[in-house]
């Protein structure tokens, strides 16, 4: 038993979604209002848990019904949706050396359930010193817990959209302008960001009226060029 | 489920996990240009700002409301303040929302 005083794949899986837990509660309300507004949204139920199962990004699905609703096309959505997603990318470059040796059978399901979340557990785990070969599992673990608690409040917010009519009246969607607040202002910690935010926000103001919501392509764009160009400006000095 | 439907899900599935693998599929230790590095820092600021700004100042999408009629306003100035000092979200969230709703309620 080469390995025996290693955790085992069972505890590796049962603590990665043990330590994931905190998070599983903090993605419940967003799961249960993308479901509550799939529907006044234009997407059906069938839809928004097909979705939850089969993209699994929370911050993209929120965006994407937010542009359903105001009658956005699919280009813009996926531009959009890539655009959002970009920050993963980063993550799975941060914990590719962990990942580099394992076989594509693993690569794939875990590039799949990369989440803000789980990134962060699985990160914290890779870098402690015990030389554990099941850290993945721990990886497995995250995944697991995060994708069906994903659903399952989903279901529960499809259910709950269908059994108050008229959900769409009620400001509910204010609970996304609040959640991007929320993640947007800690974030807002230098100039370069604070200049990002700024400069975004004008131009998503000055170009509102594009069609295809192509202001807020060149708003991000204005922001990632301003913060990394006050960044830079900031280092010369 | 429609075709529309179909097609957003599957495409909006396949861009998140080309992002997501990229990386993994090639499994070598590679590293971005540094100045790639930097720009994605700045992404999810400069999009999450420039969606929730016009949100909250344009609440029908048409009109300006800067003024203290606008739920929407108050709300997200109460979010960001809790965000801002407490550096939690649910909180954050939640005194939003709560804002929010009794002020849509009192002013009907």
């Amino acid at each position: 038993m080469p390995h025996a005083r290693h955790p085992r794949r069972w505890t590796e899986i049962w603590t990665g979604a043990r330590d994931s837990l905190p998070m599983l509660l903090g993605a419940a309300p967003f799961g249960i209002i993308f479901g509550t507004l799939a529907a006044p949204s234009g997407l059906s139920a069938g839809a928004a848990l097909a979705m939850s199962l089969c993209v699994f990004a929370g911050s993209s699905q929120f965006i994407a019904l937010t542009l359903l609703a105001s009658g956005t096309g699919l280009a813009v959505i996926l531009v959009t949706t890539l655009v959002v997603n970009l920050r993963h990318a980063l993550y799975s470059a941060t914990l590719l050396p962990h990942v580099a040796g394992l076989r594509q059978r693993w690569r794939i399901p875990l590039a799949f359930w990369l989440t803000d979340e789980t990134f962060a557990v699985v990160q914290h785990r890779y870098g402690a010193p015990d030389r554990s070969p099941h850290k993945h599992y721990y990886y497995l673990g995250s995944c697991l817990a995060m994708y069906s608690n994903w659903f399952l409040w989903t279901l529960a917010g499809v259910m709950l959209g269908r059994s108050v009519p008229r959900l769409e009246h009620m400001g509910l969607e204010f609970a996304m302008a609040a959640t991007f607040t929320g993640i947007v202002v800690p974030m807002l910690k230098n100039r370069p960001m604070l200049g990002a935010a700024l400069g975004a926000a004008a131009v998503a103001l000055a170009a509102r009226g594009l069609p295809y919501k192509l202001g807020l392509m060149l708003a991000a764009l204005a922001g990632v060029v301003i913060g990394v160009l006050l960044e830079q400006w900031q280092e010369a000095a | 489920m429609s075709g529309r439907e179909l097609a957003l899900i599957g495409g909006m599935a396949a861009v998140t996990f080309l992002v997501r693998y990229a990386f993994f599929a090639l499994g070598e230790r590679v590293a971005f240009p540094p100045v790639i590095q930097r720009s994605l820092r700045y992404v999810p600021v400069a999009v999450l700002t420039a969606i929730v700004v016009p949100m909250v100042l344009l609440p029908d999408g048409a009109h300006w409301q800067l003024n203290w009629h606008n739920a929407w306003l108050l709300g997200a100035l109460v979010s960001g303040l809790i965000a801002w000092r407490f550096n939690h979200l649910l909180a954050s969230i939640g005194g939003g929302m709560l804002v929010f709703f009794v002020y849509r309620w009192i002013v009907g």
